[in-house]
């Protein structure tokens, strides 16, 4: 194996980040062109914070400190929205796959990692519009946001977060599943677990210890946890907003790295 | 008595007999020069191809096993630069196997096979850059524009933000499809479609395109017009094509040579006429074709061919 230099590395990386962000590109026009999904997909967070998040608000059941319920729930709904669209992003790479358009891009000299993180981007730019839709929502219900400029650019940080780190891990399922069958079956397997075993309606605190366990190595957790701290305006954190961001990086990037050496794999 | 010439209206008959050479001549021009260009770079080409000497692409005992299962066994060939090769043969013979090896997709079980020097195992990046593929299906991205299509993939072949504009109009100009180009591909017919990938996959002026059944399920017009701008581009960049087809008649018109493949090895290899004396006097393909594979051609086709023809028909539309 031959020995890069310092400028190979560095032109290994900028063609790294060129071709991830031409991959994002592409799914950006994509969305330009028909924007219809992303209004569809409005409709679950609304019905969530309107019906589920008023009702609990008036039983008072939660414990959630000095908080309103609805403020405590409001960034729990949008990593739910953000995980959501990103555990079925596998779908689309199996739908690509029988089109041949996987075939197409794999035979182009684009670094795997660099297809997959680009698809991660893609779940991000979607996770950005539920994110205005929640805010939308949230403002409606007099929810107390913080608009603290630093925060919300740590919003969209943490929501692109979230899209890739979720959209990888239903990448690599759909790797190692291969058809849609399978796949929308373990799909379904896998969102309740992640949304329930969760702090995202509720603190893991009023959990059974066992699920607590569960709820501590789920990234979600950490996701909302960062979003409750920089969305409301005093919102409070367990984990603190460096560790939930350390967390969220490190999971995307071993993910993005395993499916970087399955993805050549579903064509075969 | 003949009006003042202000008073024409666009459109008018005089008013476009007028203009019409007026606007041909320089367009012609350029088409010529832009053609001449391109027979230069060939020639220039095929003279560094004739220095470096030899084959193009080459295979050497390319062996590709699914568990007992031997899709391609010990596959020895090799192609010239500016050859177009095509490789035939029954469902399950193996083609889109060979196809998948030598663009990368697939490590070969056993064996090796080097592109315009690279070889596909060590060198697979290097092989990439050298190489364009048009899958079996219709897979340009119908949520995109023609042009946006062409925009990613230029992109994705390092090709200078400079050149860009200049490489995307020069192909959807070869292509026929300049109308078109902000269109939704889902607006396409299914061969505009496959006009597009061909466009797309030689943006980059590939040195061989890999062409996986390049008309299926396409109509007897469309076929011949993509039939045309493949030798087309033989002619003008001298690109070396290595197709798989299941049509004899495709075969016996585009390939120069000819390798029928059965249950995964070459049952022959030749020119069509030198195939086709072989096997009788009189013999069409489809002749040659049935007596090295041991089937009737149009007899096959599973279930799971047919559903698949089927697929790619409903999309063509």
């Amino acid at each position: 194996m031959q020995r890069l230099g310092i400028i190979d590395y560095f032109g290994v990386i900028t063609n790294f980040i060129g071709k991830t962000l031409t991959i994002a590109e592409l799914e950006a026009r994509k969305l330009h062109h028909d924007f219809t999904e992303l209004l569809t997909r409005a409709v679950q967070p609304a019905l969530w914070l309107l019906i589920f998040g008023e009702v609990l608000a008036q039983v008072r059941a939660i414990p959630t400190g000095n908080l309103p319920y609805i403020d405590f729930m409001a960034p729990g709904i949008l990593a739910q929205s953000v995980l959501f669209i990103a555990i079925f992003y596998g779908i689309a790479i199996i739908w690509e796959r029988d089109l041949g358009i996987v075939h197409k891009f794999l035979a182009t000299p684009t670094p795997r990692s660099a297809l997959v993180l680009g698809k991660a981007l893609s779940a991000g730019e979607r996770g950005l519009a539920q994110a205005a839709i929640v805010y939308a929502l949230a403002l409606a219900l007099g929810v107390h946001l913080s608009w603290n400029i630093i925060s919300l650019l740590l919003v969209v940080v943490v929501v692109i977060l979230g899209a890739a780190l979720f959209s990888t891990f239903s990448l690599i399922i759909a790797c190692l599943v291969k058809t849609r069958e399978r796949f929308m079956g373990i799909g379904q397997i896998l969102t309740m677990p992640l949304f329930f075993a969760s702090n995202a309606i509720y603190p893991i605190s009023i959990m059974p210890s066992w699920l607590q366990a569960v709820s501590q190595v789920n990234p979600l957790t950490y996701e909302t946890d960062a979003l409750r701290a920089l969305m409301l305006s005093n919102g409070p954190t367990v984990y603190g907003v460096p560790f939930d961001l350390l967390f969220l990086v490190v999971a995307t990037a071993v993910n993005v790295a395993i499916g970087a050496k399955l993805y050549p794999r579903v064509v075969i | 008595m003949r009006r003042p010439w202000h008073t024409w209206k666009r459109g008018s008959a005089s008013f476009l007999h007028l203009t019409a050479p007026l606007l041909h001549w320089p367009c012609e021009c350029l088409e010529n020069s832009l053609r001449e260009r391109r027979i230069l770079q060939r020639t220039e080409w095929v003279a560094q191809q004739e220095a470096k000497g030899g084959s193009i692409l080459q295979t050497q005992s390319l062996t590709k096993r699914f568990g007992d299962l031997i899709a391609v066994n010990e596959l020895t060939i090799s192609i010239e630069p500016g050859e177009i090769f095509g490789l035939v043969g029954p469902n399950g013979a193996g083609k889109t196997t060979v196809i998948k090896m030598l663009t990368t997709l697939l490590p070969p079980t056993a064996g090796n096979a080097s592109v315009d020097g690279h070889s596909i195992t060590r060198e697979a990046v290097g092989v990439r850059r050298v190489i364009g593929y048009v899958p079996q299906f219709l897979s340009a991205d119908g949520a995109l524009t023609g042009y946006e299509n062409l925009l990613i993939f230029s992109k994705l072949y390092d090709i200078p933000r400079q050149e860009r504009k200049q490489r995307i109009s020069d192909v959807l100009n070869f292509m026929g499809l300049s109308g078109f180009s902000n269109k939704l591909v889902r607006t396409y017919s299914g061969g505009m479609i496959r006009r597009l990938e061909i466009a797309q996959a030689m943006l980059h002026r590939p040195k061989v395109l890999f062409l996986d059944e390049p008309t299926i399920g396409l109509d007897p017009v469309a076929r011949k017009a993509v039939w045309q701008h493949l030798q087309q581009l033989r002619a003008d960049y001298g690109t070396t094509l290595f197709l798989t087809t299941h049509y004899m008649d495709e075969a016996d018109l585009l390939c120069g040579r000819i390798a029928i493949m059965h249950l995964g090895k070459v049952a022959a290899i030749g020119s069509p006429s030198e195939l086709k004396s072989s096997v009788g006097d009189d013999a069409t393909l489809d002749d040659v074709f049935a007596y090295y594979s041991g089937a009737e051609v149009d007899s096959g086709g599973g279930y799971r061919e047919t559903s698949r023809v089927r697929r790619i028909a409903r999309r063509v539309g």
